[in-house]
């Protein structure tokens, strides 16, 4: 049973790249590693959160009321996730901004919810969730390396914001940051990687 | 009995003749911008067009389709010299390149190849290079004036290769950047210091694009819808601020001699893929297009703003010609 969560989470329905749910993060916040990581957790928190709390109280919810239902019961594991994120590290909030609030509002949230853990049992949901989380983080922290090597010059930028000040020396400056590819680190260069990683997708799943 | 064509068949008009046409209109400003500019251009011109018709084979053979026609059909090889001639010469040439597989890769082949990129595929080259490298894309290299030993040194590039630094890194802004920046500081215009040295090359260079453009017309290969539209519209609404103050607007005069006014008008928005078909949306697109670069001039962060008026009336073209579809012959 397990398997078939991993499978599809990290790459057959892959949250980023296949359903293409929860877009919005994924292009915006992606400018460096940390930040693609760190959102990239906070949504498996949320999901893992919501598909386990979901999950026990399925048969309860009323049909035509379970969009509010879910939405209430997402945006109160959010508001824990964002507070817990805003008090262990002021620096990583202010770069992820708004983009915390609105995991809320990311329909990959709502869609698992709504697609399994309203349909299966708790244990599922809650490698579902995680799982699912784990594949959109994967794609998160790819197109935030691309991103960050390609228009920045530099690797691991602002890690120390997650881990501690004194592992400021992870930060790989490979050439000057005024010589990026400026591109890359706006929105355009956002969707020109992750439409890159699909390609490559769907080329390996070709290949099979 | 002399065998004649029907009547409907003038002249073999090919993409290639076509292309061929919009080259020679183009080379004698090019002959001024190496007297002014320094022979480097032509060195990218050579790499320039090469890469850009090696990645146009690449994406048809990856397109499965056949590479000597649309190899031979000067389209990329068009693009790749309007690119060229609208980045400073002295620019590196991996940036140059970069540029060039945005156009061909990117903005057409990704869409689907000629025919159907809704983008200028230079103005896209452009536009990222521009936004990526802002430093690079605005030095221009100085001229002092026309030099014909600029033809010579080329010729002397290619017989003693890298021996010697042929080339001077004297650079600047444009004119058009360099008023910018002064009027963003408050001077006043009618007190700048732009001498006509600075202006002379580009103005100079522009007229040359107005004559070949002028050539086009005249061959049929485009018609004037839309270089006059555009060319009145930057006209008029220049003026209208030139005449609200003098003293911060530059003239309308300036405005149609500098940037990429007349190389736009002529060879850029005139590109038949990427603009309307019809003849009113012509108009339509042209007038928008100056209106457009206007505003970014006076009021934008770029110096010029006719790469991304164009982008931008580029995505509108689908609703400009469903507005201005002429009416079916017979049908209310």
């Amino acid at each position: 049973m397990i398997k078939e969560q991993i499978q599809d989470g990290l790459w057959r329905q892959n949250a980023g790249l296949v359903q293409l749910l929860g877009l919005c993060p994924t292009l915006a916040v992606t400018v460096n590693i940390t930040n693609g990581f760190a959102l990239g957790v906070a949504t498996i928190f949320v999901m893992m959160l919501s598909n386990i709390s979901i999950s026990p109280i399925r048969n309860y919810v009323p049909e035509s009321a379970r969009v509010p239902i879910f939405i209430l019961v997402i945006a109160g594991l959010v508001t824990i996730v964002d507070l817990s994120i805003n008090a262990l590290s002021k620096p990583l909030y202010d770069a992820l901004g708004i983009f915390i609030p609105l995991i809320v509002t990311n329909c990959i949230v709502l869609a698992r919810v709504e697609a399994f853990a309203s349909k299966n049992s708790t244990l599922p949901s809650l490698y579902d969730g995680f799982f699912m989380g784990l594949g959109l983080t994967f794609v998160l922290i790819i197109l935030g390396a691309v991103r960050e090597i390609v228009g920045n010059g530099t690797l691991f930028q602002n890690l120390h914001f997650l881990i501690g000040e004194k592992y400021q020396f992870l930060t790989i400056q490979l050439f000057d940051s005024s010589d990026g590819f400026l591109l890359a680190a706006l929105p355009p260069g956002a969707f020109i990687a992750l439409s890159a990683l699909i390609v490559f997708l769907n080329l390996v799943n070709q290949k099979k | 009995m002399a065998i004649i064509d029907s009547p409907a068949i003038k002249e073999r008009s090919t993409v290639s003749i076509v292309m061929f046409t919009v080259i020679l209109a183009l080379l004698p400003s090019l002959f001024l911008q190496i007297g002014f500019f320094g022979y480097q251009i032509l060195g990218n011109l050579f790499i320039g067009i090469g890469f850009a018709l090696f990645l146009e084979a690449i994406c048809l053979r990856l397109r499965n389709y056949p590479i000597r026609p649309f190899v031979l059909d000067g389209s990329a090889f068009v693009a790749a010299w309007l690119l060229i001639v609208s980045v400073p010469a002295n620019i590196p040439i991996w940036t140059l390149l970069i540029g060039i597989f945005f156009s061909i890769v990117v903005a057409k082949h990704a869409y689907g190849g000629i025919g159907s990129n809704p983008f200028n595929p230079a103005m896209i080259g452009y536009a990222v290079l521009l936004i990526s490298f802002p430093k690079i894309m605005t030095n221009w290299p100085v001229s002092e004036g026309f030099e014909v030993s600029n033809f010579i040194q080329f010729f002397e590039f290619f017989s003693f290769l890298n021996t010697n630094e042929v080339y001077d890194a004297v650079v600047s802004a444009t004119p058009l950047d360099q008023i910018k920046t002064l009027l963003f500081l408050g001077e006043e215009v009618n007190i700048l210091p732009i001498s006509f040295s600075t202006l002379a090359p580009y103005q100079m260079i522009a007229l040359l694009y107005f004559l070949g453009g002028l050539f086009l017309v005249y061959k049929k290969v485009i018609t004037w819808h839309l270089p006059l539209s555009l060319i009145l519209s930057i006209y008029f609404f220049s003026s209208l601020l030139y005449f609200y103050d003098q003293s911060t607007y530059m003239s309308p005069m300036f405005h149609l001699l500098n940037g990429a006014t007349f190389l736009a008008a002529f060879f850029i928005i005139t590109d038949p893929v990427s603009s309307p078909t019809t003849l009113k949306g012509k108009v339509i697109f042209g007038i928008l297009i100056g209106l457009i670069t206007v505003i970014i001039r006076n009021y934008g962060g770029y110096p010029d703003g006719i790469a991304f008026a164009v982008i931008f009336m580029n995505i509108c073209v689908p609703l400009i010609e469903k507005f201005t579809q002429p009416k079916v012959f017979g049908y209310e």
